[in-house]
Formats: C-alpha cells, sequence, structure tokens
C-alpha cells in the first residue's frame, strides 16, 4: 500500500517538476509582460501542489504532512498576491488598447 | 552519490550564474532581484551542508530583510541619480575591488581545501555538554552558551545599525515619523494579503524562535518573519510606524540587548563569571533572554526597513 502511494507521488511529483520546466520555458519565451505573469504562476501554484501531494506519502507524520500542505497553501496566498500586484502596476503603466 | 555530485554542482554553478548576473544587472533594481535569488540559491547551498540554521537565517535575513532594506534604497537612490553617478567608482577601482575580492575568494577556498578531515576544536567536547544548558539545538546551545559574548554584541549591533539609520533624517524631523507614508489599501491584492498572512506569519514566527531550542530555527529568524509581517501591514496603510522619540519603541529595541545583559551579569553574580547562565535558572532565563530578543529582532529589521524620521510625530 505505502510502496503504491510512493509511487503515485514520485508521478505526482513529476507532474509538478514539468510543469515548472513548462513555467519557465513560458517565462523565458512568452512576449509580454502579463503573459510571462501567467506562465510563472501556473508553475507556482500547480506546479509546487503537485510536488507538494506528491512528498505526502514520504512525510514522516501527520504533523509534517500538514506543514507541507501549509506551505503550498502560503505560497498560493502570497505568490498570487504578488502576480496581481505585479499585473495591476503592467496595467496601470500600458492601459490595454 | 553522482546524483549528488549533480545536485550539489547544480547549485554551485546557479550561485555563480546569480553573483555574476547581481554584478552585471543593468540596473540597481534588477540587480537586488539578483542578490535576492543568490540569498535564496546560497540557503539551499546550507541545506545541503546540513546547516540548516545556518540556511534558515540566509534565507530570512540574508535575502528576504536585507533585500527589502537594499530594495527601499534602490527606490530611494532614484530620486538622486546625479549624486549616485558622482558617487559611483571607476573601472580602474572596480576592477581592483574585483581583483581584491576574488583573491580573498580563492584564498579561503583553498584554505578550506587545506583544512584537516578531522578538525582539532572544542567542538567534540561543546557537543557533548550542550544537553547541560537545556537547548537540544546545538546550533542554540553554542551560541547562547559557549559564543555568547558574541551573540550579545550581534543583538546590539542591530541597535546601532538603527541608531545610524535615524540618524540620517534631517534635524528638523529628529523624534519625527520615520519612513514614507503609503496610502491604505481597501480593496485589491496587497490589502488581501496584509489581512490575510500576518495572523498566520506571526503564529509561524513565535513558532520558528521557539523551536529554535531544540530544532532549526531561532530568535533572527523569527524575529525577521515577525518583521515581514509589520512591514507588509505598514505598506498596506494599515499600521503606521510610531514616532522615533516613542518610549516603547525604543523599549522593545533594546529589550533583548538589555535583557542578556542582565542575563549576564546575574551570571557574574551568581557563578562567577560574564553569561555564565546560572545552573539553577538556566532554561528559564534563557527562554525569557530568547524571548525578548525576538522582539527585539523584529523591532529592530522592521525599523531598518522603514527608514529615517521623514515628518514631525
Amino acid at each position: 500500500m505505502s510502496a503504491a502511494l510512493q509511487f503515485l507521488g514520485l508521478l505526482l511529483a513529476a507532474a509538478g517538476a514539468f510543469f515548472f520546466v513548462a513555467g519557465s520555458a513560458g517565462l523565458i519565451r512568452f512576449p509580454d509582460q502579463l503573459s510571462r505573469l501567467h506562465a510563472l504562476t501556473k508553475a507556482d501554484n500547480l506546479g509546487l501542489g503537485l510536488v507538494a501531494l506528491g512528498l505526502l506519502p514520504f512525510a514522516a507524520g501527520v504533523f509534517a504532512a500538514l506543514k507541507l500542505l501549509v506551505i503550498w497553501a502560503l505560497v498560493l496566498l502570497s505568490g498570487a498576491s504578488a502576480a496581481q500586484m505585479v499585473a495591476e502596476r503592467v496595467r496601470a503603466a500600458e492601459p490595454p488598447a | 552519490m553522482i546524483l549528488d555530485w549533480l545536485l550539489d554542482g547544480m547549485v554551485a554553478l546557479l550561485i555563480l550564474a546569480a553573483a555574476l548576473w547581481t554584478l552585471a544587472a543593468p540596473t540597481p533594481f534588477a540587480a537586488v532581484i539578483g542578490f535576492v535569488g543568490f540569498g535564496l540559491l546560497a540557503s539551499l547551498a546550507w541545506v545541503r551542508l546540513a546547516a540548516v540554521d545556518v540556511a534558515l537565517t540566509e534565507a530570512a535575513v540574508g535575502a528576504g530583510a536585507t533585500g527589502v532594506i537594499l530594495l527601499q534604497s534602490a527606490v530611494r537612490l532614484r530620486r538622486g541619480a546625479a549624486e549616485v553617478a558622482a558617487a559611483t567608482p571607476g573601472r580602474a577601482t572596480t576592477l581592483l575591488a574585483g581583483l581584491l575580492a576574488g583573491g580573498l575568494g580563492l584564498g579561503l577556498a583553498l584554505a578550506v581545501l587545506a583544512l584537516p578531515a578531522t578538525v582539532p576544536g572544542p567542538a567534540a567536547e561543546a557537543a557533548a555538554r550542550s544537553a547541560e544548558v537545556g537547548l537540544g539545538n546545538l546550533v542554540a546551545a553554542v551560541l547562547m552558551a559557549y559564543r555568547g559574548l558574541d551573540t550579545l554584541l550581534e543583538s546590539i549591533v542591530l541597535v546601532f545599525a538603527v541608531l545610524a539609520v535615524w540618524a540620517m533624517g534631517p534635524d528638523r524631523h529628529w523624534g519625527g515619523i520615520p519612513g514614507p507614508r503609503f496610502a491604505r489599501q481597501r480593496d485589491g491584492p496587497l490589502a488581501l494579503l496584509a489581512r490575510w498572512l500576518p495572523p498566520v506569519g506571526i503564529v509561524i514566527g513565535i513558532h520558528i524562535a521557539w523551536v529554535g531550542a531544540d530544532a532549526p530555527g531561532g530568535k533572527f529568524q523569527g524575529g525577521t518573519v515577525l518583521a515581514a509581517m509589520w512591514v507588509l501591514a505598514w505598506g498596506a496603510g494599515l499600521v503606521r510606524p510610531p514616532s522615533v522619540a516613542d518610549r516603547r519603541v525604543r523599549l522593545v529595541l533594546v529589550a533583548g540587548p538589555l535583557g542578556f545583559l542582565l542575563a549576564g551579569l546575574l551570571g557574574a553574580v551568581l557563578d562567577g563569571s560574564f553569561l555564565a547562565w546560572p545552573a539553577a535558572l538556566g532554561k528559564p532565563l534563557l527562554l525569557l533572554v530568547e524571548a525578548a530578543m525576538t522582539l527585539s529582532v523584529a523591532a529592530a529589521l522592521a525599523l531598518l526597513v522603514v527608514g529615517p524620521p521623514e515628518r514631525r510625530a
């Protein structure tokens, strides 16, 4: 059971790593600031979420597992807020045509 | 084994790349962002070296707090472009400084590589006797007991740093309110973050300071998180900095060093040597000093970010 869960965890973490790679590629390649921001937040939210989920079967106990989830939630909150703030400044600097 | 080498090599390369980017960055703002990235990568390296306490400090103080202070400076310096240009060293000076820093780094690296595998010193004995201090975290035991004087002086340096920043303000604002004033955010992402994050962050900050006795963490790391929460609320216009003449501010600022000094003197009276941590009072006294230090570190870092007094109280 735990071996199966850990295998699932590895798959989830690998999927998370894929989102990070895709997000990084988008961050480098996308043409404008808002699109780059979009790519970045996907890596932050989904990528880190999948990695955190994938690490759950390896956590040392219930509290360690909860800590992982809290870290994800905190990054979600701060990452999303920061992205919105950057987007606000971009919008203020160059209003949409 | 090969994976370890690969991981460590990648971290080392990334650190070098971040350092080069920071030096070559086109604007001060970009350089500060590079510096923060460099600090976070360096904390990864500390984790790889199994020095989690140092990693936490590097991430919190080195990258986080220093990054915010440098960011503030970069924004302030935009007003004085001519003065900055006049004070910027020429190519020759930059090159010389680079060579000096590079040579020093190389020398340090060679010295570290030349160290014997087992370093003679009191480390083993200190580790064996750390339980007597009542601290499970060896780093905390060394910082508070064996190198107590260093830690005391570090905490005093923070007070001097705040005084130096306050002294940067013009005379007419002395005793006034420090830092720029931010408009109160009624809605939007900053208002949301400044309302949601501090309750969680305050608990986490106190937790990090508290577990420092037995696990990686401590007053500097926890105090930085507390300071960050206050700075966030300040940036969103939810709290205003008190005047630099406010006695409560000054008391919080010196509570840690003062408590540390008093505890040290108590050791001198009871146990015959300064900072001896009298065995009867050891742990409770230590916790009291640590708690006061956490508050003082938080206040000092927050005040360093806020800057000198800018208007009358």
